[in-house]
């Protein structure tokens, strides 16, 4: 009969369609199945773990190759890396959906406290003897401790506070690299008198602001008073930091000696923003930015190392001590099991660090990665004090609640950037930072 | 088909074996529709009532903060902004072109450049518009270029760009010109140092700088550029300093009344003769300089959200240009001819005649806009750049913004998410009610 022969089709397709829907929908990533035996050599870990990043593009090749050196140690897990572009939200959505990674590098430690107060964290006690001041800094350790307990370390380092500079635009201004905020100031005068733009500022990204506030204030404020306002222990109307906003201020004031001027200036992102101060012939003279600046350098002009471009780092306010301003990306665990802890621990070896550091634009915050393993003299000079540094602390906005330190900060400071009202954005940053710091 | 109807009515079942295969054939998209449409939407209007951590039942707590925060506030407005402005001016374009193109002999030529746009996602039109069309620095940003070349072209250019004095005594800046605050007699001379002058932009036949040599009755100056590695001595002519060929001069007298004018030489030197007695004062005239045009900031707060509408008209007015062109064809060509031998000029057959006659047409494509430019999202995040990012934000923008970029508010964002539904269902039953009526009347 027609008909039943028109139901049966429909109910076919109708089941053919479900179960495409449901294998669609269905699972994304598997943690995997393990068969895990009792703790033994390396031969005798298995299973699968996969490890989440940020890092895409040249530093995820780099990261491959870190994730190969472990795989020949432990030739029977299945390592796998998954590269992000969004990582906060990628693992928010797959914490809520109950289905993390194993491991995650994250840049931001402001995250690993949230993700440990919604319990999603494992602790990692069977580091103990890795994680210890013979491998690490005490900052570097502090840095992963939640509450007395450790849930992250890190495995790789930023220096944020250089200077890098044109070589030829400081020649021909006849100055020195300065190593004090005076020397820095009448540095930018004279190079301004020469005819190019002392400062080149991407303000289209609110973190090359927040990093050069968080330079300026560790120094003229001090390590204590860092870590009190990082921890919002002390609020943004305290006189420590109107100072440093008022040195902000002194700086974004000389419109004329920041490349594009104040509105070209706002428009104008961090990559854009290098590439001035590398142009033949330059259109600005120096960028205050991190490590990262020479990675961006190469992808876009011919110039050279030492001969073309150099750093200095950050000059020092008041006399103030040395110290070291830098990012890092932690390591955290979701899901235990051999085969994460077995990452987990290699990563935290000076091996895995070395891996990467030959390749350039890395630094290891493990003090066991020696010199020789950065490639060359300026790798070296400007990565070695992420693991060395007298004192190091942590990039401010990065271990702040997200809703502040990646949001609300950026855009305080961008409407600063425009209009250098001292007391008007401190008590902005301080309405901010009490709304998201409950 | 093949029953033979019984006397008296048709039992019950029948309705279930008239409706099972229509069912079979609905329950796959029904199912799917129930999944992906109806499950979310209540379940984010379940979630809009709780805190952002999901554990606590906050009841409108998340609805009143869109009408606290200042940015969704701004959001808001510029949604509004959007929906009074975008869909009458993409309705106007689509008809402007569709007339147009009724006419012209390369039609189809036009028709394409005008459609080409909607073939790209609006994110990809967005991101052309901002990297080659926005872009502040003249050199890289088309509309800046156009405005810089007729700007050059109007203006006269000057030998340097800008620059600094060097010495506080010389006061002025390079768009009113520099003077020298002492004033002068016959036999004096005159140092006019400049700074923040790029060395390749010093003229090429400019030569080391002199010492002035005073003129007897006159009175004689150098300008050049006072700068040396390391800054030098601001206000004395040193070894390695060079002049500016070319620069005006102006003399001055008492009440500042220009009397003269002189153009440095090639080692910059400038020599006025015959000065009458009494005091003189001498200036850097500003037409030495041709102040470079910046170029205008698209992007910046004020005209950001203008800058995002030209770029959306531009990829949908070619939408609405083929449905109208569509609607066009369909009116009947004798109305216009009748119109037309009654002695109505073109424009009055158009307004007239036309218009009315395409009013459903028009209704259909302002409707469509009005609810596509409501949930506006992709092409506003593409052209903003971070600083403005806060000016130029929508409600769908925010929704995504408090969700999902870091900053983990998911309550806020399903209160908006069920904001904007709220607000696009009105114009959704106005549309269907249209549908209704037109396939009832015709």
């Amino acid at each position: 009969m027609k008909r039943a022969f028109d139901v049966r089709l429909a109910g076919l397709l109708a089941v053919l369609l479900l179960a495409i829907a449901a294998g669609c929908g269905g699972g994304d990533e598997e943690g995997g199945g393990e068969t895990s035996t009792g703790g033994g050599g390396a031969a005798n870990v298995s299973g699968s773990v996969t490890i989440l990043s940020d890092w895409t593009g040249p530093e995820g090749e780099s990261f491959k190759a870190v994730l190969d050196g472990f795989k020949q140690k432990y030739p029977n897990v299945n390592a796998k890396d998954r590269p992000s572009t969004n990582i906060s939200q990628d693992l928010s959505t797959a914490i809520e959906g109950g289905n993390p990674p194993e491991l995650a590098a994250v840049p931001n430690p402001g995250l690993t406290d949230d993700y440990q107060s919604r319990g999603a964290l494992k602790p990692l006690d069977f580091m103990q003897d890795a994680l210890s001041t013979d491998n690490y800094s005490q900052d570097w350790l502090d840095l992963g401790t939640i509450e007395g307990t450790v849930y992250g370390f890190f495995f790789k380092g930023a220096n944020k506070s250089t200077v890098w500079y044109n070589v030829h635009a400081f020649e021909d201004a006849g100055v020195d690299p300065p190593d004090s905020w005076e020397d820095l100031t009448s540095a930018a005068d004279t190079i301004k008198a020469s005819g190019v733009p002392a400062w080149s500022i991407g303000a289209a990204n609110g973190w090359v602001l927040t990093d050069l506030f968080e330079n300026i204030y560790v120094r003229s404020a001090g390590v204590e008073k860092y870590h009190q306002l990082t921890d919002h222990e002390i609020p943004w109307t305290d006189q420590s930091v109107k100072d440093a906003l008022q040195m902000m201020a002194d700086i974004f004031n000389d419109t004329d000696n920041i490349v594009g001027g104040r509105d070209g200036a706002l428009q104008t992102d961090f990559p854009t923003s290098v590439s001035a101060v590398f142009a033949d012939p330059p259109k600005g003279a120096m960028i205050a930015e991190g490590d990262f600046v020479p990675g961006v350098v190469a992808g876009q002009s011919p110039a050279k190392a030492t001969t073309d471009y150099d750093f200095f780092d950050f000059p020092a306010i008041g006399g103030s001590s040395s110290v070291v301003v830098g990012g890092g990306n932690e390591v955290i665990m979701f899901k235990d099991s051999p085969a994460s802890e077995a990452l987990a621990e290699y990563l935290a070896s000076p091996e895995a660090g070395e891996i990467w550091a030959k390749r350039g634009g890395f630094a290891s915050p493990n003090k066991n990665v020696g010199e020789d393993a950065y490639p060359d003299e300026i790798t070296k000079r400007v990565e070695t004090p992420v693991a060395q540094a007298e004192n190091f602390v942590f990039d401010m906005s990065d271990l702040a609640p997200a809703q502040f330190g990646s949001t609300d900060e950026f855009t305080i400071l961008q409407d600063f950037f425009k209009n250098p009202d001292v007391d008007a954005t401190a008590k902005k940053l301080e309405a901010a930072a009490a709304k998201a710091y409950k | 088909m093949g029953q033979a109807p019984l006397g008296g009515p048709p039992p019950p079942r029948g309705l279930w074996s008239r409706w099972k295969g229509a069912l079979a054939f609905i329950a796959p998209a029904f199912i799917l529709i129930a999944v992906f449409y109806i499950y979310p939407t209540i379940a984010t209007i379940i979630r809009s009532f709780f805190s952002n951590s999901g554990d606590e039942f906050v009841g409108l707590d998340n609805y009143k903060q869109i009408f606290t925060d200042d940015i969704l506030l701004t959001a808001i407005k510029n949604n509004a902004i959007w929906v009074a402005v975008v869909p009458a001016a993409v309705t106007a374009a689509g008809l402007v072109f569709a007339v147009l193109t009724e006419r012209i002999a390369w039609a189809v030529a036009f028709k394409f450049a005008v459609f080409a746009p909607l073939a790209i996602s609006l994110f990809a039109a967005g991101i052309i518009w901002r990297a080659t069309m926005y872009d502040k620095d003249p050199s890289v940003g088309t509309i800046n270029h156009v405005i810089g070349v007729v700007k050059g072209a109007v203006s006269e250019s000057g030998v340097l760009t800008e620059a600094n004095a060097s010495t506080e005594d010389l006061a002025g800046s390079s768009k009113s010109g520099f003077t020298l605050d002492e004033t002068l007699q016959p036999g004096d001379t005159a140092l006019l140092g400049l700074t923040a002058i790029p060395p390749d932009e010093v003229p090429s036949d400019a030569e080391q700088a002199v010492d002035p040599q005073p003129v007897q009755g006159g009175i004689a100056g150098v300008v050049w550029r006072d700068f040396s590695p390391g800054g030098g001595e601001p206000g004395k002519v040193e070894p390695g300093e060079l002049g500016i060929p070319g620069a005006s001069v102006n003399l001055l007298d008492d009440s500042g009344k220009k009397v003269d004018s002189a153009t440095a030489d090639s080692d910059g030197s400038f020599a006025f003769s015959n000065v009458g007695s009494g005091g003189h004062k001498v200036a850097i005239a500003s037409t030495t300089f041709a102040e470079p045009f910046t170029g205008v900031a698209w992007l910046g707060s004020k005209l950001i959200t203008p800058a995002i509408i030209i770029a959306y008209i531009w990829t949908a007015a070619g939408f609405s240009m083929v449905i109208i062109g569509a609607g066009l064809a369909a009116i009947p060509r004798d109305v216009l001819e009748a119109a037309r031998t009654d002695g109505a000029s073109e424009f009055q057959v158009f307004r007239r005649v036309t218009v009315p006659l395409l009013s459903p047409v028009l209704g259909v494509v302002f409707i469509t806009q009005v609810i596509g430019v409501l949930k506006v999202f992709d092409i506003v995040l593409a052209i903003s750049p971070g600083s403005t990012l806060n000016d130029a934000t929508v409600v769908a923008l925010e929704m995504w913004r408090k969700s999902f970029s870091g900053q983990n508010q998911f309550g806020v964002g399903a209160a908006l998410a069920v904001f904007l539904f709220l607000l696009v269902i009105p114009v959704l039953l106005l549309n269907i009610r249209r549908f209704r009526r037109e396939n009832v009347g015709g």
